[in-house]
């Protein structure tokens, strides 16, 4: 008998209704009388707004309001969130500029695709027509999209107010100690990188159902969210001004997030305006084309780095300069993510005794940057691990020796890499073994001179990851026993987008309370059911979520303790808990004297002063989790084509314990597809001139699809983190975070043999091929 | 003014009657007017594959397909695979068994791609769902699981795929 408990590969109990199209995502809501709203958006990437003109469209069929910035602002609707910009000082010391995003556009539109008016009809078709009659004056401005280009001073400022594009300029580390290394070094190896932007597509657009009940005075928004109550407060405190228990967010479903889905967009409180002020639903769906020019992208970072090595190449200091392009506006988190998200991730799994990382953050009028799969920490990953493989060549140390004699070796752990990385566990030589043993390394030069017969370039590349996952939140859970049904309820303030939570919590509580899967009834997703949550992102909800499940079922036992006592005739401290072998009972030690769990419930509503027996639980206490791991790929690019393929790929991952093999798996294939996507071919182009994101459709962006991928060899060193009860540590964003540097590894391992040296993100078959065609005509 | 059309489909086994405008997709005549929410939309211009149904036994994304041009067709979705008695198609149940959604917002239409591979190609290896399936995006599963889902459901999942590991026997 398969048992439903921690550490199996358990079926999902959410496929189901996923699989039977009973999927409850954010536009399969309807409310009764709900009207459609449209967003007029600018077809301009920089200009004034001259006159808006809502005449012809008000007067269209079927349309029952249009809303513009200015009516908003008259009354008095906030800001859109950019919550993160007050975390960052500068390294002067004054505070990062902080970009003002109204709602809806009021003077100006700085990119393409800026929320200018909403129409609003009774059906979406009619709210579309209307909405191309919206009469709009524009004096278009220069434009400025490139990043580096817009850290140059002389480029036009897109906020006149910061003097010039730079957000803020900021640093941490010993800036001193990282010059006088590379100043003293035996050797330095430089580098300079593009981690290129990603439009984060999730498949489920985004999608907003705005309702008001003018009794209550209380708005309620359904939306597809990485969490409620995060969003909740955004909404009510910076946007609409109310207080956050006006307001009710409600997620069911989602389609995917990879942290997009976090943040509040401007038509979420235009709908719950909408809403009010039309004492009528409001409901807006995205469309593909809106996606790509609203939601959150991700990465967009220009680095120069250098690492600086002693004699027998082991660091002595690494230096980094990044340009990070925010966007438009400074998003929720979009400050964040390439200063504090990353911390010191830039050190790796190696020993650095002195690091710098200065980072200019620059305003462009492109899309906002946010936080996206792996905020931060992929591009701290693929730099140092780029760094790390060209050092290996330099030296002639190679790229895995090089690596082994940096690493902090299993026998120091914990350790404490300064300023801030205190690794609790982790053993790199022996995933790195496992890994290169799966990978049949030994035969690798043999597999690449039988290629090189046939005219194909066989390269092996490896990428030491390591990820640090969130932490310094609190989470909520709760659970209810409902006698009636014969179920306990879990609710946490978790939200999954697709990852198996409903599974894992399943798994926890009935390994917690000896309970069948049919017994527990897990729910998310609605702000007014617990006081708080941290949602899912930064990879943590594994950690906490199952640490307030804990809480609340340690209390739940306890409480139900009491009432079993009563029934037993018993002292409270003679009663416990069993809850395994097909048992969930309350007994009296060392008898056969019991109570099942759900017949306390019963005698519970006499007892208790709630109508059920019910726990709540609040954890806090778990530190960062470090999930690091191998990654190995190894890719054949033909010499004359540049087409290219990848041939093997191993991942030997260190997740702590984990509770589902099956559905980490599944996280690591995602991941590390999302990885090789941005290193093989997603590339998001804006036009230097106009500002236009040319690779706006699925046409024109191209994502990995099934023909493009080989199966993944995946595999887990389970060494418990010391940071959380469970010693888990969290594998949402870990492949992403390794793809793409041992994917670029391999390729250039590959064009070396070409006399090619550098490449950068995304590759693609034309530029595999203007590489190997320019090497051949420098040598000619 | 408005023009609107009378079109009959049988959806899932139902037979269905509406009125729909003459621009009007299938796509949304089965969510908004018929309220069949198992085909997602996704890209509106045939490239994801959120929303592929069955039309008379054929894979289609069904926002290429007007509301008008499916009149008297025979639809089928995610919801009508299953049996009656609501077990599961042996296809369905491949894809709980391996894993093969997350989100769950491409399944429906990745249920209905495989299908129809599945009709011209009983026996597809590796290569042959790979490449029927390159008309439907997933951004959560790296495709894997998927892959060994219709393989299994083919019974040609060989030893050479990545079966998960604990996989019920």
């Amino acid at each position: 008998m398969v048992k439903f408990g921690v550490g199996q590969s358990v079926r999902r109990v959410e496929d189901d209704r996923l699989i039977t199209g009973g999927g409850r995502y954010a536009d399969d809501f309807r409310a009764p009388g709900q009207a459609y709203m449209v967003v007029v958006r600018s077809p301009y990437a920089h200009a004034k707004i001259l006159s808006i003109d809502t005449e012809s469209a008000r007067a269209a069929p079927g349309v029952v309001d249009v809303l513009t910035g200015q009516e908003l602002q008259e009354a008095g609707l906030g800001e859109v969130s950019n919550a993160a910009v007050a975390l960052i000082k500068q390294r002067d010391g004054s505070p990062a500029f902080k970009t003002t995003r109204h709602v809806l556009a009021v003077d100006r539109v700085r990119h393409a695709g800026d929320a200018i008016a909403a129409v609003i009809a009774e059906s979406e078709a009619e709210a579309r027509d209307a909405a191309e009659l919206v009469m709009i004056d524009f004096e278009e401005l220069p434009v400025v999209v490139d990043t580096e280009k817009a850290a140059d001073p002389s480029s036009p400022a897109i906020w006149e107010e910061a003097g010039s594009n730079l957000a803020y300029d900021w640093g941490k580390g010993d800036e001193e100690a990282a010059r006088a290394a590379i100043a003293n070094a035996h050797h330095v190896t430089k580098l300079k990188l593009i981690n290129n932007r990603i439009v984060v597509n999730a498949m489920e657009p985004r999608a907003a159902l705005g309702m008001y009940d003018k009794e209550q005075d209380r708005y309620t928004l359904h939306v597809p969210s990485q969490g409620v109550h995060g969003l909740r407060d955004r909404i009510a405190n910076d946007t609409l001004k109310i207080a956050p228990e006006k307001l009710r967010v409600i997620t069911e479903d989602v389609g995917g997030g990879f942290g997009m889905k976090t943040f509040a967009y401007p038509e979420y409180p235009l709908v719950l305006y909408a809403a009010k002020k039309l004492g009528r639903p409001v409901k807006w769906t995205a469309d593909r084309a809106e996606s790509f020019l609203s939601d959150t992208q991700g990465r967009d970072h220009v680095t120069e780095a250098q690492l600086a090595l002693d004699a027998e190449g082991h660091i002595l200091g690494i230096y980094i300069d990044t340009i990070a392009n925010l966007g438009a506006y400074q998003s929720q988190f979009g400050a964040f993510i390439p200063t504090l998200a990353p911390r010191d991730m830039q050190a790796g799994v190696y020993k650095v005794p002195a690091i710098y990382n200065h980072v200019r953050a620059v305003l462009t009028n492109t899309v906002p940057v946010d936080a996206y799969r792996g905020a931060g920490r992929p591009e701290a990953s693929y730099l140092i691990e780029r760094l790390m493989d060209k050092a290996g060549y330099e030296t002639g140390l190679g790229p895995i020796e090089i690596r082994r004699r940096n690493f902090i070796p299993a026998e120091e752990m914990p350790y404490n890499q300064k300023p801030s990385l205190p690794f609790d566990s982790g053993d790199f030589n022996r995933n790195l073994n496992d890994a290169l043993a799966k990978a049949d390394y030994e035969a690798f030069e043999k597999r690449r001179a039988e290629k090189a017969k046939e005219g194909k370039l066989l390269g092996l590349g490896l990428c030491y990851y390591v990820e640090r996952t969130a932490a310094g939140m609190s989470e909520f859970a709760q659970l209810a026993v409902d006698a009636e049904a014969n179920v306990v309820h879990v609710y946490t303030g978790s939200q999954t987008n697709g990852q198996g939570h409903e599974t894992v919590w399943t798994q926890f509580i009935s390994s917690r309370l000896g309970l069948d899967a049919d017994q527990i009834v897990v729910h998310s997703g609605d702000s007014d059911v617990l006081p708080g949550g941290a949602g899912t992102g930064g990879s943590k909800a594994v950690y906490m979520s199952t640490g307030a499940l804990g809480v609340a079922s340690d209390t739940l036992i306890e409480k139900g303790k009491q009432i079993a006592a009563n029934e037993l005739e018993a002292a409270v401290a003679d009663i416990e808990y069993r809850g395994a072998d097909g048992e969930a009972v309350f007994a009296v030690v060392g008898t056969d004297k019991r109570i099942d769990l759900f017949e306390v419930a019963r005698k519970a509503e006499g007892q208790t002063d709630s109508a059920a027996l019910e726990a709540a639980g609040e954890y806090k206490e778990a530190g960062n989790s470090y999930p690091n791991g191998a990654h190995i790929c190894e890719v054949e690019i033909d010499r004359d084509t540049g087409d290219f393929e990848i041939t093997r790929y191993i991942a030997v991952d260190d997740f702590g314990h984990v509770i589902n093999p099956m559905i980490v798996a599944g996280q690591v294939h995602g991941g590390i597809v999302q990885g090789l996507g941005q290193a093989m071919g997603e590339r998001t182009v804006y036009d230097e001139e106009s500002g236009q994101l040319l690779t706006g459709s699925f046409q024109d962006y191209w994502m990995p699809r099934a023909d493009d991928l080989p199966f993944f060899d995946t595999s887990y060193n389970e060494i418990p983190s010391k940071s959380n009860q469970l010693g888990v540590k969290g594998a949402g964003e870990a492949g992403t975070v390794g793809a793409p540097s041992a994917f670029i590894n391999a390729v250039l391992d590959a064009l070396r043999l070409a006399g090619v040296e550098n490449i950068d993100m995304p590759v693609t078959p034309y530029s595999l091929w203007k590489a190997l065609h320019g090497a051949e005509e420098k040598a000619a | 003014m408005k023009s609107e059309l009378d079109i009959m489909l049988t959806v899932d086994g139902a037979e269905e009657r509406t009125t729909v405008e003459p621009r009007m997709l299938l796509i949304q005549a089965l969510r908004e007017k018929l309220g069949v929410k198992g085909p997602h939309i996704g890209c509106e211009s045939g490239r994801c594959g959120a929303c592929t149904v069955l039309v008379n036994g054929e894979a289609v994304k069904s926002c290429m397909m007007l509301a008008a041009q499916a009149d008297g067709a025979k639809i089928t979705t995610a919801a009508g695979l299953a049996a009656e008695d609501g077990t599961l198609h042996p296809l369905q149940q491949a894809f709980h068994e391996h894993h093969a959604l997350q989100c769950g917002y491409c399944t429906p239409g990745m249920l209905c791609a495989a299908m129809d591979l599945l009709k011209t190609n009983p026996k597809p290896n590796e290569n042959d769902v790979r490449q029927a399936l390159r008309g439907n995006l997933c951004r959560c599963t790296g495709y894997q699981h998927i892959v060994d889902a219709v393989l299994s459901a083919a019974g040609t999942l060989g030893s050479g795929a990545s079966a998960v590991k604990g996989a019920a026997e």
